[in-house]
């Protein structure tokens, strides 16, 4: 694998993650349990969109195919995504969207917080962006999980029922393989080891402020990296994808 | 000779841009406008996005296409740099005052305050009646770099322009 094909592969997934996850929090528009968070969950996708354009933007560069990042997010099929399994899981109740936003900022955070040392301007450039917003959303959502976590009696059942249900998609966040090891040596990537000791830490704070149990399901769900999604990323792309397939090459 | 108008020139006919969310302050004075030059026959106008996903960039860029075709400069190529960061703190303190009158409590802040990822809402003085008894209702208001406040004294809501 060369190191050009190790980087697109990278920005991929990087890329596709902020994009399906703000896809995901888009779908609350109009259904927020308040006006005001309402508005905080778009804002949130808003500027997780806007990190996808970017880094998938790069990415179609370092292919060198003209593929722009519109062509990345609309005219892939599922096996040729690679967000994190986390990122696509539905977004059920409130409490369920709250803990599958807090475990995935909370990576992103951390993850951020060395891509802005990478070797590769331009990551490092769209990370110390990127990282400023991050810090916004995880404030957000931590405070969520205290406020319904040491909430009431069903609040806190319906985060602790979240949290359950998605501790098995951690995991696949801090496994490294040939590509992450390729461009951990050039210094373009971090050490995901760190990563996830740094994660483990915080959510372990958090969870236990928030009087939540920390899961103890052992099971991992992975493939992402693969191409191996759930049941359902084909839907979600179903529906991201509609309107730009059904017209080739409309304009504005 | 590509055009009859000067790089200055060029700079002081942009800083007529606003921007589109807070029409008091002008693209210049927001530090989105980073550079103005010719290269081979196109006009080339660097610009840093604000936050990831604004969506008023691109509104940015078609004020920037239609303010040059007015002086015939047809050729325009725009370029966003993402390095260095934008920051609020590039909003000049004249810029600020500009905020605050309009009904925006500009940033207090000189930087992100990282160690505050629970932390609690700051005091901010009321742009309206300038009273601190203030308080947050949400991190994230009607555009991506505000946050909604209400003044507890004067009981009007009013946007904060938060720090990055």
């Amino acid at each position: 694998m060369t190191l050009q094909e190790a980087k697109f592969e990278y920005l991929l997934r990087l890329g596709d993650s902020s994009l399906i996850i703000g896809h995901r929090l888009s779908e609350w528009c109009g259904h927020g349990p308040i006006l005001e968070e309402d508005i905080a969950l778009i804002n949130i996708a808003l500027d997780f969109v806007g990190n996808a354009t970017s880094i998938l933007g790069y990415a179609g560069q370092v292919e060198g195919k003209g593929r722009t990042e519109d062509d990345l997010a609309f005219m892939r099929g599922e096996r040729e995504f690679r967000n994190l399994l986390i990122t696509e899981q539905p977004n059920g109740d409130f409490a369920n969207t709250i803990a599958r936003q807090f475990l995935f900022d909370t990576y992103m955070f951390f993850l951020y917080e060395e891509l802005k040392s990478s070797k590769d301007e331009t990551i490092a450039a769209i990370a110390v962006k990127s990282h400023k917003e991050i810090t916004y959303h995880l404030r957000h959502t931590s405070e969520w999980m205290l406020r319904l976590g040491d909430g009431t009696a069903e609040s806190h059942e319906r985060l602790q029922n979240g949290l359950n249900d998605l501790w098995m998609f951690t995991s696949e966040m801090f496994d490294m393989d040939e590509v992450d090891t390729l461009l951990m040596k050039e210094g373009i990537a971090p050490d995901l080891n760190k990563v996830k000791a740094n994660w483990e830490k915080r959510v372990h704070e958090v969870l236990t402020e928030a009087t939540l149990e920390i899961p103890t399901t052992t099971f991992k769900q992975k493939g992402s990296k693969e191409g191996k999604h759930s049941e359902h990323l084909g839907f979600l792309l179903a529906e991201m994808q509609y309107v730009h397939r059904a017209y080739p090459g409309a304009k504005w | 000779m590509v055009s009859n108008y000067s790089i200055e020139q060029i700079f002081k006919l942009l800083s007529e841009i606003p921007d589109p969310e807070i029409p008091v302050i002008n693209i210049i004075e927001l530090g989105i406008l980073r550079e103005v030059k010719f290269v081979d026959e196109v006009c080339v106008i660097v610009i840093t996005p604000t936050y990831t996903g604004c969506p008023a960039m691109k509104v940015i860029e078609d004020d920037i296409r239609i303010k040059l075709k007015e002086i015939g400069i047809e050729k325009v190529k725009v370029e966003l740099v993402y390095s260095p960061a934008w920051t609020t703190d590039w909003i000049s303190d004249e810029a600020k005052e500009k905020l605050r009158a309009y009904g925006i409590a500009p940033p207090d802040h000189s930087s992100v305050d990282k160690k505050v990822l629970l932390g609690k809402a700051r005091d901010l003085k009321c742009p309206l009646c300038g009273s601190i008894h203030t308080e947050m209702i949400s991190q994230f208001g009607s555009t991506a770099c505000k946050a909604l406040y209400r003044c507890l004294d004067c009981k009007e809501p009013f946007d904060y322009f938060k720090c990055l």
